[in-house]
């Protein structure tokens, strides 16, 4: 079955993220199909390769990733949540006029049709938030 | 249609397991994960509400209990605890899911 996927929130303060990854991780063993994870509000921190958690915690951001890599997953951050947090790549970087960027490179940052064209395509919307 | 519908706060904390509970239909069912967990334990304000839901089947997610120190002994008579993988099958099993965040 295909699913798509919503993170509202970001990592470490609220539990959401940690569910939809294990959701995820869990239906993707299962062999189900994972059509996006989209981030969103303040999902968006999931995003960023600048995070640095202590070494004996989990890497909320590269475990998503490390997923991403191993299942070709589609991992999108909303545009306008992400310029307001700072979640930044080398377009916007170029058209904000910003000295740096620091999305991690398995997420890529897009708009909220993104999330339409998923809730659309797929099976099932699970949302996860606070 | 039927759905699973998905609850992840305290019944004690914010108002989101009523507003489940109002609109949850028979032959639907309720999945409780992260604090919503607390609203499958026995003797408190949610369990009776749980026990008067006819036709409604409740989940509970097993890992979540375990993080919180809850044993399966205090859990509400007819609450069936899953782990994720049972969370992704009452996902395709029900309908529809509806996230009450």
């Amino acid at each position: 079955m295909k699913f798509a996927i919503q993170v509202n929130e970001g990592p470490y303060q609220h539990q959401a993220s940690d569910s939809a990854y294990h959701f995820t991780k869990a239906a993707l063993e299962k062999g189900h199909e994972i059509f996006r994870v989209f981030f969103y509000h303040d999902g968006v921190g999931n995003s960023t390769r600048l995070t640095t958690p202590p070494q004996d915690d989990r890497n909320i951001v590269e475990r998503w990733a490390a997923l991403a890599e191993q299942y070709d997953l589609d991992m999108v951050v909303c545009v306008a949540a992400a310029q307001r947090r700072g979640i930044v790549d080398d377009g916007e970087a170029e058209r904000n006029g910003k000295d740096a960027t620091n999305i991690h490179p398995k997420f890529r940052i897009s708009g909220l049709g993104q999330l339409i064209e998923a809730a659309i395509q797929s099976e099932r919307l699970v949302v996860f938030g606070d | 249609m039927s759905e699973l519908h998905t609850v992840n706060k305290s019944p004690f904390e914010k108002s989101s397991f009523d507003s489940c509970m109002a609109h949850v239909l028979e032959g639907s069912a309720v999945l409780l994960y992260e604090d919503g967990v607390y609203a499958a334990t026995k003797g408190t304000a949610a369990a009776a509400k749980v026990a008067a839901a006819g036709g409604v089947k409740f989940y509970v997610l097993g890992p979540d209990l375990k993080a919180r120190g809850l044993s399966e002994e205090r859990l509400t008579d007819g609450v069936e605890v899953v782990d994720y993988a049972g969370f992704v099958d009452l996902a395709a099993e029900y309908g529809k899911v509806v996230s009450w965040v």
